[in-house]
C-alpha cells in the first residue's frame, strides 16, 4: 500500500492549559477534497497551523509527499512545499491591484539591477491564471474595489501562481453569497482534477456534503472519525461533532404576539435603503432575510442611529422617537448585536467582567464610584444565565471560543435595559452546540416580552426561528411572510427581487 | 477561627506570575536601576537625594497622568508643553503685570489650559480628523505662539509665596510637589478604575466602534480626555512656575516627549486600551532616577538623552515580549 499524500501520525500539541490536539492521525489522499469539521476549540485551527509552520507539534510525525516534515517555517511551507493556506481574513493589500497582490514578494523583475517590476509580465501571467479559473477579474483592478467573493478568487489565483500542491481553505464560504459559493466550488473541483489536494474547514455541513470527498471530525482535540462524504448525513456529522444526538436544531417555542415594540415607517438612507416600513412585536422573533448586500445590516445600523437616515420615522412602544446615535437607541431600549463580533461587538483585550458591564456602568455607581462587587455580581449572573464557559471574570475575551464570545456580547446587553434586540447573524462562525444555546437565549428573551429582530443569511435558521419574516432585496422590502406561509423558495424569490407582497 | 482580612484574601487570589510581569514589570526595572545606582554612587540612596528625585519627577508625573488618558484612548497629546506655557503666561500676566488676586489668576490659567485641551478634543471629534496627532500638533503650535505673543517673548517673575510653595516647598522633609503627585495618582486611580467615564476611556481605546455601538458617546469621552490632559498640563505649569518663581513662554518644550515616555515605560500602548496610573508614575520616576543617577556619576546631559532613548526602546521591547508570551 502506498503512503498517502499527507499523513499525520499520532500528532499531539499542547498549549498552556489546553491539550489542543491529542494523538491525532489523519491520512489525506492526493487530489482529494478533505473537509475538517468540528466545534470551535476542537483543534481544527491548531492542526492547520501545524501544517503551515505557524506552530510546531509536540509529538508524532507528519509525512508529506513522501518526506517527513520537521520544523518548517511558514515561508518554507508555502515556497518549498507548496502548502498554501487561505485564511478567513483575507491577506490582500487593498490598495494594490490584483496582479501586484498575486506577485507580492515574488515580483518578476524587468531589471535585476534596479529592482524594477516587469508589469507587463505580471499582468499577463495574472490574466492567464484568472482565465484558467474562469474568473472575469481585471488584473489591474484595485483589490479594494472587488467584492469578498472576487477577493477570495484572487487568493486562490495567488495560491496557483505559487504552484500550490496542498491548498488549505479556512471557512472559505463564511462571507460568500450563494452564487459566489457555487463559483468557488466549481474552481475547487477544477483544481482537484488538476491534482491539487484541498483541505477545507467549514461549519456549513450542507456544503461539506456537497463538495468534500471525505471528511474528518475533530472533537476536543481528538479525531472522532474520517469517512466518505457520500452516504453521510448531516445528522451523523452533528452527532460526531457534539458526541451526542442533538435534539431539535431549532428549538422554536410557541409564542403569542404582544404589542408593537418597534415600528419603522418609510425609512430611507442615502444610496441604499428605500422606504422601509415594518413592525416588530413583543414576544416574537422577526426574521430579516435577504442576500448579502441587500441592506440588512445597513437597516439595523440606521435604526439604531449608527449610520444616518435620510428620512423615515421610528416608533418605540407606539410613540415617535428621535434616534441619532446608538446611545439614543439604547435609551429607548434598542440594542444591536453586530455581525462582526471582534471588530464591533467585543473589547477583545478586556475581561469578561468589563465586556459584560461596560454598556451600563452607571447602574453600578454608588455615589461617585463604581461598586465593583455589584459589577461582579451582575457579570457572574450573566455568565451563569448564558452558560458562558470562561475560567473567570477576569479572563480576556480574546481567549474565549467564538460561541462564548457571542454569549459575552449578548451578556453585555442583558445588563442594560434593552428589550428590543436586533441580532445580526447571531450564529455565524459558532459551532452547532452553541447555536442551539443562542436560540434558547432568544427564546428566553421573547418569553420575557422582548422583541427580537434576527438577521440571517441561513434560510433554515430564518425559517426555524422566526414568527414572521421580512425580506429585503436591493434596499427595498420585497415581502413579508408569516411563519406558516414562508418557504425557502418564496424567500429566495423575494430576495432576488422576484415577487412583491409588500404593500 | 480568625476571619481572613480582605487584603489577605485578595493576596491569595492573585496570580503572582501575572502580577510580576504585567503589573509591576516597570517597578522591577526601577528597583534594579536603583540598586545599581546605589552601588555606583554613595549619595544616591540618601533621603535627601531621593526627595530631590521625587521633586524632579513631579512635573513629568502630572503631565504624564493626562497623557495616559490620551494614550489609553489610542490617541496622543502633543500640545501639553505648549498648553503649559500658555497657561502660566496668562497667570503670570494677570498676577504680576496686572496685579490680580493670585488665586483668581491661577484659576484662570488652569481654566485656559483645560479650555485649550477641550479645543483639542472638539477639533478632533467635530472635524472628524483622522488622528489626535493632527489636532494636538496644531494646538502645540498655536498655544506656543499665543504664549510668545502675550508675553512679548519675555519671562515674568515674582510670584506670591503660596505659588512658590507648590513648586519648591516642603512638608516636613517631603517636597509638596511630590505630595501633589501622590494625590493626583490616587485620584486618577479611582477615576480610571471606578468611574463610568474612566472605564469608558478604556472602552474607547479597546474598540471604539464597539464602544459606540454599546451606547457610549465616544466623542464626549474623547473631548473629556483632552480637556483633562490640558488641565493636567496647567497644573504641572503651576508647579513649574512655583519652583522657578517665573512664567516664561518657552516653558515646557519637549515635555510631551517625557510624558509619552513615562506612559509607555509604565505599560501604556499606542494601540490603546491598556495602561494604568501606577505604571505611569513609575515610568516618570524611572526617567528622573536615571537623569539623577547619571548626574551623580558625572555623565553629561547630552549623553543622558541617549540613555533615556535606549530605556524607552528597552521598556517597549519588554512589553512586546510579555504580550507575545501571553498570546502564545
Amino acid at each position: 500500500m502506498s503512503t498517502p499524500f499527507l499523513q499525520l501520525k499520532n500528532i499531539s500539541k499542547a498549549f498552556p492549559g489546553v491539550q489542543a490536539l491529542d494523538n491525532v492521525s489523519i491520512d489525506v489522499n492526493k487530489g482529494e477534497i478533505h473537509a475538517l469539521i468540528g466545534e470551535n476549540g476542537a483543534g481544527k485551527s491548531t492542526l492547520i497551523k501545524l501544517l503551515t509552520g505557524v506552530h510546531h507539534w509536540d509529538s508524532g510525525t507528519i509525512t508529506y509527499a513522501g518526506k517527513e516534515l520537521t520544523g518548517i517555517t511558514p515561508s518554507q511551507a508555502i515556497h518549498t512545499y507548496g502548502i498554501v493556506p487561505i485564511y478567513q481574513e483575507l491577506n490582500l493589500i487593498p490598495e494594490l491591484d490584483v496582479a501586484e497582490n498575486i506577485f507580492l514578494g515574488r515580483e518578476v523583475l524587468a531589471s535585476e539591477r534596479f529592482r524594477i517590476i516587469d508589469r507587463k509580465e505580471i499582468v499577463n501571467r495574472t490574466t492567464s491564471i484568472l482565465e484558467t479559473l474562469g474568473q472575469n477579474i481585471s488584473p489591474t483592478a484595485l483589490v479594494s474595489t472587488l467584492g469578498v467573493g472576487k477577493q477570495q478568487m484572487v487568493e486562490v489565483a495567488k495560491a496557483l501562481s505559487i504552484e500550490a500542491r496542498l491548498l488549505i481553505l479556512d471557512e472559505p464560504t463564511a462571507s460568500l453569497g450563494e452564487d459566489e459559493t457555487e463559483d468557488l466550488f466549481r474552481v475547487m473541483r477544477q483544481l482537484k482534477s488538476q491534482g491539487v489536494t484541498i483541505i477545507f474547514i467549514s461549519h456549513k455541513l450542507d456544503e461539506v456534503l456537497e463538495i468534500a470527498d471525505r471528511f474528518t471530525v475533530l472533537r476536543d482535540g481528538k479525531k472522532i472519525i474520517t469517512t466518505e462524504a457520500k452516504g453521510a448525513s448531516k445528522e451523523d456529522i452533528i452527532s460526531y461533532m457534539v458526541g451526542r444526538k442533538l435534539g431539535d436544531q431549532y428549538p422554536k417555542m410557541a409564542t403569542t404576539a404582544g404589542d408593537v415594540a418597534l415600528e419603522v415607517r418609510q425609512l430611507s438612507t442615502k444610496g441604499l435603503l428605500q422606504d422601509i416600513s415594518f413592525s416588530a412585536y413583543r414576544g416574537q422573533v422577526l426574521g430579516l432575510a435577504g442576500l448579502v448586500g441587500a441592506g440588512r445590516t445597513e437597516l439595523a445600523r440606521a435604526i439604531i442611529g449608527a449610520d444616518p437616515k435620510s428620512s423615515g420615522q421610528i416608533f418605540v412602544n407606539g410613540a415617535p422617537v428621535q434616534i441619532n446615535s446608538p446611545k439614543d437607541a439604547l435609551r429607548h431600549g434598542i440594542a444591536l448585536l453586530t455581525e462582526d463580533r471582534k471588530d464591533q461587538g467585543l473589547f477583545l483585550g478586556n475581561t469578561v467582567l468589563f465586556n459584560t458591564t461596560v454598556a451600563n456602568l452607571k447602574k453600578f455607581v454608588r455615589r461617585v464610584l463604581i461598586d465593583v462587587n455589584g459589577q461582579k455580581e451582575a457579570a457572574s449572573e450573566v455568565v451563569r444565565q448564558l452558560g458562558i464557559k470562561t475560567p473567570g471574570l477576569n479572563t480576556m475575551t480574546l481567549q474565549l471560543s467564538g460561541g462564548n464570545q457571542q454569549k459575552v456580547v449578548i451578556g453585555k446587553w442583558l445588563n442594560t435595559d434593552a428589550d428590543i434586540f436586533i441580532f445580526d447573524e447571531p450564529t455565524r462562525g459558532i459551532d452547532v452546540g452553541a447555536k442551539v444555546e443562542v436560540y434558547n437565549i432568544i427564546n428566553e428573551l421573547i418569553a420575557k416580552g422582548a422583541a427580537v429582530i434576527m438577521i440571517s443569511s441561513e434560510l433554515p435558521e430564518i425559517l426555524g426561528m422566526s414568527d414572521r419574516i421580512i425580506v429585503l432585496s436591493e434596499g427595498r422590502l420585497t415581502a413579508e411572510f408569516s411563519r406558516e406561509e414562508a418557504t425557502q423558495e418564496k424567500i429566495m424569490a423575494a430576495a432576488t427581487g422576484g415577487i412583491n407582497h409588500a404593500s | 477561627m480568625q476571619a481572613k482580612s480582605g487584603l489577605q484574601k485578595s493576596l491569595q487570589r492573585m496570580n503572582w506570575g501575572d502580577v510580576l510581569l504585567n503589573r509591576v514589570g516597570a517597578l522591577l526595572g526601577l528597583i534594579i536601576i536603583m540598586i545599581g545606582l546605589s552601588f555606583a554612587s554613595p549619595h544616591f540612596l540618601s533621603f535627601r537625594n531621593l526627595m530631590n528625585v521625587a521633586q524632579q519627577s513631579a512635573i513629568n508625573s502630572i503631565v504624564a497622568s493626562g497623557m495616559l488618558l490620551a494614550i489609553v484612548t489610542a490617541g496622543i497629546d502633543l500640545s501639553v508643553g505648549s498648553i503649559l506655557a500658555l497657561s502660566i503666561s496668562i497667570t503670570g500676566i494677570l498676577i504680576v503685570n496686572m496685579g490680580w488676586n493670585s488665586v483668581i489668576g491661577v484659576l484662570i490659567g488652569l481654566a485656559v489650559a483645560a479650555l485649550a485641551g477641550m479645543t483639542n478634543g472638539l477639533v478632533l471629534t467635530k472635524l472628524r480628523l483622522p488622528h489626535p496627532f493632527i489636532s494636538t500638533l496644531g494646538m502645540m503650535n498655536v498655544a506656543r505662539g499665543l504664549a510668545l505673543i502675550i508675553t512679548n517673548a519675555s519671562p515674568i517673575s515674582g510670584f506670591p509665596k503660596w505659588i512658590q510653595f507648590i513648586g519648591a516647598g516642603y512638608v516636613g522633609r517631603i517636597p509638596f510637589s511630590f505630595i501633589l503627585v501622590l494625590f493626583t495618582v490616587v485620584f486618577f486611580h479611582f477615576f480610571l478604575t471606578r468611574t463610568t467615564l474612566g472605564r469608558h476611556i478604556y472602552a474607547v481605546g479597546g474598540n471604539i466602534e464597539a464602544a459606540r455601538l454599546s451606547g457610549i458617546d465616544t466623542d464626549r469621552v474623547r473631548v473629556w480626555v483632552y480637556t483633562i490632559s490640558g488641565l493636567m498640563a496647567g497644573i504641572a505649569g503651576l508647579t513649574l512656575m512655583g519652583r522657578v518663581n517665573a512664567a516664561y513662554p518657552l516653558a515646557g518644550i519637549s515635555y510631551e516627549m517625557d510624558a509619552i515616555a513615562a506612559v509607555i515605560i509604565g505599560g501604556g500602548s499606542f494601540m490603546g486600551g491598556v495602561g494604568n496610573i501606577w505604571g505611569t508614575l513609575i515610568g516618570a520616576i524611572m526617567i528622573a532616577v536615571i537623569r539623577n543617577g547619571l548626574n551623580l556619576l558625572g555623565v553629561s546631559p547630552d549623553a543622558q538623552t541617549i540613555v533615556i532613548g535606549l530605556v524607552i526602546i528597552g521598556a517597549v521591547y519588554v512589553d512586546v515580549l510579555r504580550r507575545r508570551r501571553r498570546t502564545s
